[in-house]
């Protein structure tokens, strides 16, 4: 099997991260923007896998695991903040959202 | 009990008694006045057993406590005397108890947190005089702004928390100077003694070999946040206000006390740790010391607010204290020790004596007074007399400091000039022009305010008890100081000796 | 005797003491009137004591320590409270203390009734207790302790009737002018002491002044220090340019004005000088200094006190005058004769102030001249001793003012020069003058006061009876100091007495050329003779003729105003000196300096730290997305400097 090189799996990753960091960084609504964040964890994973794959080694992939894991955590606390700020809010415009500051 | 403990028994009592306070209910405010004024006596008399415990021909520090605190660091807890800070801790044991009982009637809000406020400071003002670790005193130095912080900003006047920052930040302005210096100090130390150490007394040995360039920055940043807390000319903008809005106990502690604070560094610190940057700088510190003098003395002859007025004096008073300092004489350093109790207690007593007619009528401004040497004839005489000792006249306490810092500057080696006693000297007319026309225009004349018929009464039972003391020790010092001298004149030697060791040669 | 010195200050302070704290409690008069005078009555007898006991000692015997206990021991300077009791120290105690008890005496008549009767007796004994330490201090810091005491017992009598108005102000503004002043005065002198210590490390008087005539010290040094220490003299004192507190002082009592201001206190700057006459013989520039000094003195208030009306006033400049005389004697080398003049000018001085005090209390309180005459047939005691101290002042032969101011003027001639002596004579004509106008116009001519108003009287014997004895010592004072040129060596007792404490001054000054006896007494004659024409000018004047007075006046309208107002020193003073740094230090070093400068630097600071924060926390949107771009953009920039870095 003639393997397709390293390099298309990582700039695929590199590729999606940017789109990732573009989404996180460009966009209003607080639902794209925390999908954003799930595509740049997942690019991260495919970068992983593919030298888990091309090294042999196998603690990429568990370590995969353990991002998904992490993820789908996230992706639970992410939504109900996001449910929370919306009840109080009626928005989840990021832009609205602006009590960071003192 | 064991000697050593002493100065640790002296240093937990009003810890201990700031603790017990806050367990009282706060309506108790007899009780908890009485507490406090028991706690501060019985500090008090423990620094008497120390006083008669102390042997007076040993240069060396007494009472020595070690306790090993920070072992990576080599910081310890560690108190000791010598004869110039005993004096100090006598000075504010015997002027906390005063303090309290001057408040009985004047601090009605919130009297369990000023009790424990001032038992509080009066831990830090002690710890600073017994600290024997730099790294111990600075935590002392730093511990004793915050009651104080709160003692202007929570019993204060109008502008409190205006003059409670302002005190606040040029304090702590110059402390973290201070810090940088110490944490500099002390790896400069292990690199010569192959540990890191903040022990003082090793310090002494390190300090003097430094080479000059460096010495000289952490001479500086030693000596701004020392002169801060003096303060020296033109650093004391911050007195003025802070003493103006300060009730009357917190201007008693910190005229009394706290600026003292800066000139003891100054002496424990300053002069043996960094004497050949000390002997340069000195000309150039005694300048500012004489204009403070001066200066401290014109602003002061124009104020309209007596507190204000006694506030400037002090600037002008600690400006013959830090000339004294500098001099380096052993007549002008005794002299600054003993100026240094002498303005604890003829200022302490002033501020005591403007709060007592301030209890009464809440002025103080000098013009809505006048005649009142008619209504209040006691008030009269005692005012009288503390502002003599203020202006220092010879017999009582004031002349006796001055007249050895001027002697002393006159001959010093180190300013070789005649000037700075001349300027300075001046001020002892100037003290007179401000003093007496403030009380010229207070008590002599007519009463032009029918107010004051009504509002004003004599000196009371307990006001005469806070005074008569201090009167004691203003005349017991003008009359007989060798009791005090003697105490500190083998200290004052040591130090100069350590000086004039790694300087030129300042003793015959 | 001797020995018990230290009682004539601890009887005063004891007095001082009783009536200070319980003398409101007391409130009989009569009793805190007996302590206050019991107790300087008894140093009166101690003193007088210790002054036989000295004469009886052999000369060299009679310079005794007596050390009481150590005061300052700070490194080198070791300072013992010890009295020494000499002939200088014994000479003055037996002035401060026998007038001053007739003075406390004099003062229980005339304090009668006043609401502060103890604090004035308790005052009065503070200031004897002062002004013992100051004659008999053993160093020059008890000396100066005793010099700052009397400095302040003056401002706290001048100021007693504190609710009173005066002249243009209230006494309080001349009491706090008086300590003002002398603190001028003071200034100087501990910078003379500092410098004394530094040149002879010591300030023991046995200590420095031997070596002062040992030491191979440069005339420069004793020329500052003596400088310094005149300048302390001219302070309390009252010369030239600081003499504008006394006149002022007389807003205090009268008895307080003879006591303080005429017999003692002003003289302590003489007795200073004298006492450290090896030190001035040392600097013979400040010696002529000196004598110059006093001699403007002497003929500047002799010419105010010729148009003053204001009874004390006139007697205030004459004080100044004497003084004048007495430093100028110091000047030209008669140390002697200028405590010579100390002595009997307390005696005739003390006496014209108490005479002036019986008047004024007999007049309700009146005190412009020109409101009395004819007061003679009122007041006949009264005005027997006043006319005998008037005479005495005039330098009439006989009295005790005529030996002093003879041996004076007798040695600024032969020491200072022809115009010393011319000057001196002049002045001794103004005196004359002033002195007789003011007797007439007191006692003579018609009377001016109001009649229904005022009934003079004379006064009660408690104060009669001092004046008398003044009078006679006016009279008799003299006879202890003959002039050599009619009695030889031997009839001048005064000077025999003091010569051992001069004797190392003398040492070093070359003195009294060759003069011939002839000389002498005909400069005596044409001072005599001028003072008795200016009396009898006077006399003739103010008695029959007053027009001539007002005649003149008018002609020299300006001089006459000029005099009046006292040069306008007092003006000066306040424009150049008193205004400028009152005004500067309010408006320019307060207002300015200090609140705008360096408190603008302070707030400054902060307030730039505030408004540079204020720009930087933009930044701070709230915005999660542009914290996240921010972070990414540094991320690049980073990884584009890593990048660039390979």
């Amino acid at each position: 099997m003639s393997l397709i090189p390293m390099e298309y799996y990582l700039i695929l990753s590199a590729f999606m991260f940017c789109v990732g960091v573009a989404g996180v960084l460009i966009r209003r609504n607080a639902i794209v923007v925390f999908m954003c964040i799930e595509l740049m964890l997942n690019s991260a994973n495919l970068t992983l896998v593919t030298f888990s794959s091309y090294l042999g080694n196998s603690i990429g992939q568990v370590f995969v695991f353990f991002v998904m894991t992490v993820a789908a955590a996230e992706a639970a606390v992410g939504l109900a903040i996001i449910i929370a700020i919306f009840r109080n809010k009626k928005t989840v415009n990021i832009d609205e959202i602006n009590i960071f500051k003192w | 009990m064991d000697q050593n403990l002493l100065l640790t028994y002296l240093l937990l009592t009003p810890i201990i008694g700031s603790v017990l306070v806050l367990f009282f209910k706060q309506e108790q405010k007899q009780l908890i006045r009485w507490f406090g004024l028991a706690i501060s006596l019985i500090a008090f008399v423990i620094s008497l057993i120390i006083y008669f415990g102390f042997d007076q021909t040993n240069s060396q520090f007494q009472f020595i406590h070690q306790v090993t605190w920070i072992k990576s660091l080599n910081i310890s807890y560690h108190v000791g005397v010598d004869g110039i800070s005993l004096l100090l801790v006598l000075l504010t044991t015997f002027l906390t108890p005063l303090t309290l009982l001057s408040t009985w009637k004047a601090i009605e809000k919130n009297v369990k947190m000023f009790t424990f406020s001032m038992l509080f400071l009066e831990v830090g003002m002690l710890g600073v005089f017994i600290s024997l670790d730099i790294f111990l005193f600075y935590i002392f130095w730093e511990a004793m702004l915050i009651p104080m912080y709160f003692i202007i900003g929570i019993w204060g006047g109008e502008r409190k928390i205006y003059a409670a920052v302002k005190f606040f930040i040029f304090t702590m302005f110059g402390s973290l100077l201070m810090l940088v210096a110490i944490i500099w100090l002390a790896v400069y130390a292990s690199s010569l003694l192959g540990h890191f150490t903040t022990n003082l007394i090793e310090l002494y040995k390190v300090g003097p070999t430094i080479p000059h360039e460096i010495q000289s920055w952490m001479f500086g940043a030693f000596f701004l946040s020392f002169a801060i807390k003096v303060p020296l000319f033109p650093l004391h903008t911050w007195l003025p206000d802070a003493h103006v809005e300060a009730p009357t106990a917190g201007s008693v502690i910190l005229a009394g006390v706290l600026l003292k604070m800066g000139t003891y560094g100054l002496i424990r610190f300053c002069l043996p740790l960094f004497p050949q940057s000390a002997v340069n700088f000195a000309p150039v510190i005694s300048v500012l010391a004489v204009i403070g003098i001066i200066y401290g003395a014109l602003v002061s002859m124009v104020q309209t607010d007596m507190k204000k007025l006694v506030a400037y004096s002090s600037v002008s008073h600690l400006g013959f204290v830090v000339l004294g300092i500098f001099a380096m004489t052993v007549e002008s350093v005794q002299g600054a020790v003993i100026q240094m109790v002498n303005h604890g207690l003829s200022t302490g007593a002033l501020f005591l004596l403007v709060g007592v007619l301030y209890e009464r009528t809440h002025h103080r401004e000098i013009s809505f007074y006048g005649g009142i040497a008619k209504l209040v004839p006691l008030y009269s005489t005692v005012l009288m007399i503390a502002m003599l000792s203020s202006i220092g006249l010879p017999g009582l306490n004031g002349f006796i400091g001055e007249f050895l810092i001027l002697i002393g500057s006159f001959k010093s080696a180190v300013l070789n000039s005649w000037w700075f006693t001349i300027f300075a000297a001046s001020g002892v007319i100037f003290a007179a022009v401000y003093m007496l026309w403030m009380y010229q225009r207070v008590v002599f004349g007519e009463v032009k305010n029918e107010e004051l018929k009504h509002e004003l009464t004599d000196m009371n039972l307990r006001e005469m008890i806070v005074i008569v003391p201090i009167f004691i020790f203003i005349i017991w010092i003008g009359v007989y100081p060798s009791t005090f001298l003697k105490l500190t004149e083998a200290s004052t030697q040591s130090i100069l000796q350590q000086v004039g060791s790694y300087t030129i040669n300042l003793f015959k | 005797m001797i020995n018990l010195i230290y009682l004539t200050t601890l009887l005063p302070l004891l007095g001082f003491l009783i009536n200070g704290l319980f003398g409101r409690k007391i409130k009989n008069e009569k009793v805190i009137g007996l302590i206050g005078s019991a107790t300087i009555g008894i140093s009166f007898l101690i003193v007088l004591g210790a002054f036989i006991q000295t004469l009886g000692l052999p000369i060299e015997e009679r310079s005794n320590t007596v050390n009481l206990f150590p005061w300052l021991n700070v490194g080198g300077l070791q300072i013992k409270f010890a009295y020494l009791v000499d002939q200088l120290s014994l000479t003055m105690s037996l002035i401060v203390t026998g007038v001053g008890f007739l003075i406390h005496v004099y003062s229980i008549g005339y304090m009668r009734g006043d609401k502060g009767f103890w604090r004035f007796f308790a005052y009065l004994n503070l200031f004897i207790f002062a002004m013992m330490n100051l004659v008999l201090g053993d160093n020059f810091v008890v000396l100066f302790l005793g010099w700052e005491g009397v400095g302040l017992c003056s401002y706290l009598l001048i100021g007693f009737w504190y609710d009173r108005k005066f002249e243009k102000g209230t006494t309080s503004q001349a009491a706090k002018k008086a300590f003002v002043v002398n603190r001028i005065g003071d200034f100087g002198f501990l910078l003379g002491m500092f410098l004394i210590f530094m040149t002879f490390d010591s300030l023991n008087f046995k200590e420095v002044f031997a070596r002062a005539a040992s030491f191979p010290v440069a005339e420069s040094t004793f020329g500052l220090i003596a400088l310094f220490l005149f300048i302390g003299a001219t302070g309390k004192s009252a010369q030239i340019p600081l003499f504008v507190w006394l006149p002022d002082a007389m807003a205090g009592p009268t008895p307080v004005s003879a006591l303080i201001h005429a017999a003692t206190m002003v003289t302590a700057g003489v007795y200073m000088v004298s006492r450290a006459s090896i030190i001035f013989a040392s600097a013979p520039v400040i010696m002529t200094v000196v004598a110059v000094v006093g001699l403007l003195t002497a003929l500047m208030a002799a010419s105010i006190g010729l148009v003053q009306n204001d009874i004390k006033k006139v007697l205030a400049y004459s004080t100044v005058s004497q003084l004048g005389y007495m430093f100028l004697a110091a000047g030209v080398g008669a140390f002697s004769a200028s405590i010579f003049h100390v002595m009997t000018h307390a005696f005739f001085k003390a006496l014209l102030f108490l005479g002036a005090g019986s008047v004024i209390h007999g007049m309700y309180d009146e005190q412009n001249i020109q409101k009395y005459g004819g007061l003679k047939k009122y007041m006949p005691k009264t005005f027997l001793t006043f006319f005998i101290a008037t005479l005495a002042i005039s330098g009439v032969p006989g009295l005790s003012g005529f030996f002093s101011k003879d041996e004076i003027l007798w040695s600024a001639y032969a020491n200072g020069g022809f115009v010393f002596w011319l000057i001196g004579a002049i002045t001794a004509m103004l005196t004359a003058f002033y002195m007789f106008r003011l007797v007439s116009l007191t006692f003579y001519g018609k009377e001016r006061f109001d009649h229904h108003n005022v009934h003079p009287h004379e006064s009660p014997a408690l104060m009669t009876v001092p004046l008398i004895i003044l009078a006679v010592l006016s009279v008799v004072g003299g006879y202890i100091g003959l002039p050599k040129v009619f009695f030889g060596e031997h009839g001048n007792l005064f000077e025999g007495w003091l010569e051992p404490i001069y004797a190392p001054a003398m040492n070093k000054l070359s003195l009294y050329g060759e003069h011939t006896h002839l000389e002498e007494i005909l400069l005596m004659t044409v001072s005599v003779a001028a003072a008795l024409s200016a009396i009898f000018f006077a006399l003739h004047v103010y008695r029959k003729n007053p027009q001539i007075a007002e005649n003149i006046s008018n002609k020299f309208k300006g001089f006459y105003n000029l005099l009046l107002n006292k040069y306008f020193v007092d003006e000066a003073y306040e424009a150049a000196v008193v205004q400028p740094i009152q005004k500067g230090s309010e408006k320019f070093l307060w207002k300015i300096f200090d609140v705008k400068f360096i408190d603008g630097i302070v707030n400054g600071v902060a307030s730039l730290v505030e408004n540079s924060s204020g720009v930087i926390r933009k930044i701070q949107t709230g915005i999660a997305q542009s914290y996240a771009l921010i972070m990414m953009a540094g991320i690049a920039l980073v990884l584009l400097w890593l990048i660039l870095s390979l």
